[in-house]
């Protein structure tokens, strides 16, 4: 039953061979087993869970479900969800039991889906390994001595381990991409502006953008279908029809032009992961595809570039944590200022601390225009690049990250090693273009991510080109081993 | 760019952060670091670049000046470390 598909699992509800309670009560039990080892899970909520679920099952008698009616998921915790606790991974938030839902949790409770409960995370989405969690790091569930990658590590893992059919996660410089890759997941983080924000606890707002975590692009495709739309309630969100991102799925790729960035197959990219991307691109050309070698010459300024605006966003974004109106407050506070000060110090952990003074900084007299116009306009360049060569291809492809997941520790000391590990993921968000990773083989038993970028608005040809290859691949129902 | 202790205790200050002492040569050392990362871009010409704000350059969407929300304050208050007859409590601020 844990290696059923989304699809699977809506015909088999369909047909009344299982119920929503009950599959809803398999994958809790399964959590209640297995969820300790990769730490995947801040909350899980039991009886919500079976709530939902029973409702589920009387839309389904009724004979008025959809596709998605009955099936569980688990959302990443920087989601609000009504009466339940919201953390985003920090002590900031502990305490703080959300009193709406985002758009994104009510759109996929209005569709019947079931939430089993909510994903660790880095704190407030910061960090690539999930280690920066107040709840503690989340384990590879490929290797516990491993990192499942960030920010939504808890969801990649989750799926990963089998403890959820499909979640949700969020990628504002990677972080939907990279913890699919490490975790042999398909992850699709979609065009700014497609899925709303509402809801989803701010990071960098002019790069946060929300998407599907799943098992299979199929899968993706039918959870984006769900999630898309525009939402009134975010100041950003794109009033653009949504297409039937299923109905494509089986186009054929003869002809298709892959554009092949020669920065993301350079010396930093590790040769074992290398090797399987090649392979996975072979593997493209026999399904008629043509690869074209291309340039964004810019991409090496990403990072840094990323590294002012995030920051500076994150900066502003994060001052309304003042231990005043909800969230952490410091004992005996001496006056407003020590209030202040001693709340966001103690309630923040580093890397948030670390974030929020880069920010500070670069938005500070006399540095703005050194800093944070020339990254915004190096953002410019970065977005010229993608520009340009979607003028000759129909889709770009690499790798996701440049090696497979680090072990536990190994980048907590230097932030900056840490940040490298995106290398391959941040230009998509500066531009605000549509990327997925898909699992494409493995190194010495760890899994390799695929990375796939579209133009803007092409989700619908990511997913056909991804479920295409899953489609002549097993990769992407390759298991970890139970410990 | 190199910070001192003094910049990253302004930094702190600014950003209303307590930081403990014996943190602060971590955090010397960690914001140096990015700092010296962030500063490759100081070697590209982008004298003619416009800056780009949003990814969807997109203008911001009005609407109709209507309430749209109902008031929710006691159920918001619910969440605040201290309140009093609906106001947020803090540190006395006036003498």
């Amino acid at each position: 039953m844990f290696e059923k598909t989304l699809s699977e699992l809506s015909q088999a509800l369909h047909a009344k061979k299982i119920s929503s309670v009950e599959l809803t009560q398999a994958y809790l039990d399964r959590i209640e087993r297995l969820g300790e080892q990769s730490n995947s899970f801040i909350t899980v909520t039991v009886e919500q869970a079976l709530v939902q679920a029973r409702a589920a099952d009387q839309r389904i008698a009724a004979g008025e479900a959809g596709p998605l009616t009955g099936i569980p998921l688990a959302h990443k915790d920087i989601f609000c969800t009504d009466g339940v606790r919201t953390s985003c991974a920090s002590r900031m938030l502990d305490n703080f039991i959300a009193p709406y839902d985002a758009t994104v949790v009510e759109r996929l409770a209005a569709a019947g889906m079931v939430m089993l409960g909510k994903t660790n995370m880095d704190e407030f989405a910061m960090g690539s390994s999930n280690e920066t969690s107040y709840y503690g790091p989340v384990r590879n569930p490929w290797d516990p001595e491993r990192v499942p990658g960030g920010s939504s590590g808890g969801s990649a893992a989750a799926v990963a381990a089998r403890l959820t059919p499909a979640a949700t996660g969020t990628d504002t410089g990677g972080s939907i991409r990279q913890p699919a890759a490490l975790c042999g997941i398909t992850g699709l983080k979609p065009t700014y502006g497609r899925v709303s924000r509402y809801g989803m606890i701010a990071f960098a707002s002019s790069l946060d953008q929300a998407g599907p975590m799943t098992r299979s692009a199929e899968d993706a495709a039918l959870l984006l279908q769900a999630m898309a739309g525009f939402d009134p309630r975010d100041s950003t969100s794109i009033d653009r029809p949504v297409p039937d991102y299923r109905a494509s799925l089986e186009h054929s790729l003869a002809g298709l032009k892959i554009g092949l960035p020669r920065e993301y197959f350079d010396q930093g990219l590790d040769a074992a992961t290398a090797a399987v991307i090649e392979a996975a691109l072979d593997q493209y050309r026999r399904l008629g595809a043509e690869t074209v070698d291309i340039s964004l010459p810019n991409s090496g300024l990403s990072v840094p570039a990323y590294y002012v605006i995030a920051p500076s966003e994150c900066s502003s974004n994060l001052s309304r944590y003042d231990g005043v109106r909800f969230g952490y407050r410091c004992e005996a506070p001496r006056d407003l200022e020590d209030l202040y000060k001693r709340s966001r110090g103690e309630g923040f952990g580093a890397e948030v601390k670390r974030r929020i003074m880069v920010g500070t900084y670069a938005l500070s007299a006399g540095y703005y225009d050194a800093y944070y116009i020339k990254a915004q306009k190096i953002r410019q360049l970065i977005s010229a690049d993608f520009r340009r060569a979607f003028e000759q291809v129909d889709v770009i492809m690499g790798p996701a990250t440049p090696s497979t997941a680090f072990r536990l520790g190994e980048k907590t000391d230097d932030p900056v090693s840490m940040y490298l590990s995106d290398i391959y993921t941040i230009a998509v968000n500066l531009a605000g273009l549509p990327g997925m990773s898909i699992p494409a083989g493995f190194v010495d038993g760890l899994p390799v991510g695929l990375q796939l970028i579209g133009g803007y608005f092409q989700e619908a040809r990511l997913l056909n080109v991804a479920h295409q290859y899953q489609q002549v691949t097993d990769w992407h129902r390759r298991a970890p081993g139970e410990a | 760019m190199s910070l001192e202790k003094d910049d990253v205790e302004k930094i702190a200050h600014l950003a209303r952060l307590s930081i403990d002492d014996a943190d602060v040569p971590g955090y010397v050392e960690n914001l140096s670091n990015i700092l010296r990362l962030v500063e490759q871009m100081a070697g590209v010409d982008t004298d003619d670049v416009v800056p780009m704000a949003h990814p969807i350059e997109a203008s911001q969407r009005l609407r109709e000046d209507e309430v749209t929300e109902v008031d929710q304050r006691e159920r918001f208050q619910r969440l605040a470390p201290a309140v009093e007859n609906g106001l947020y409590l803090v540190p006395k601020v006036i003498e």
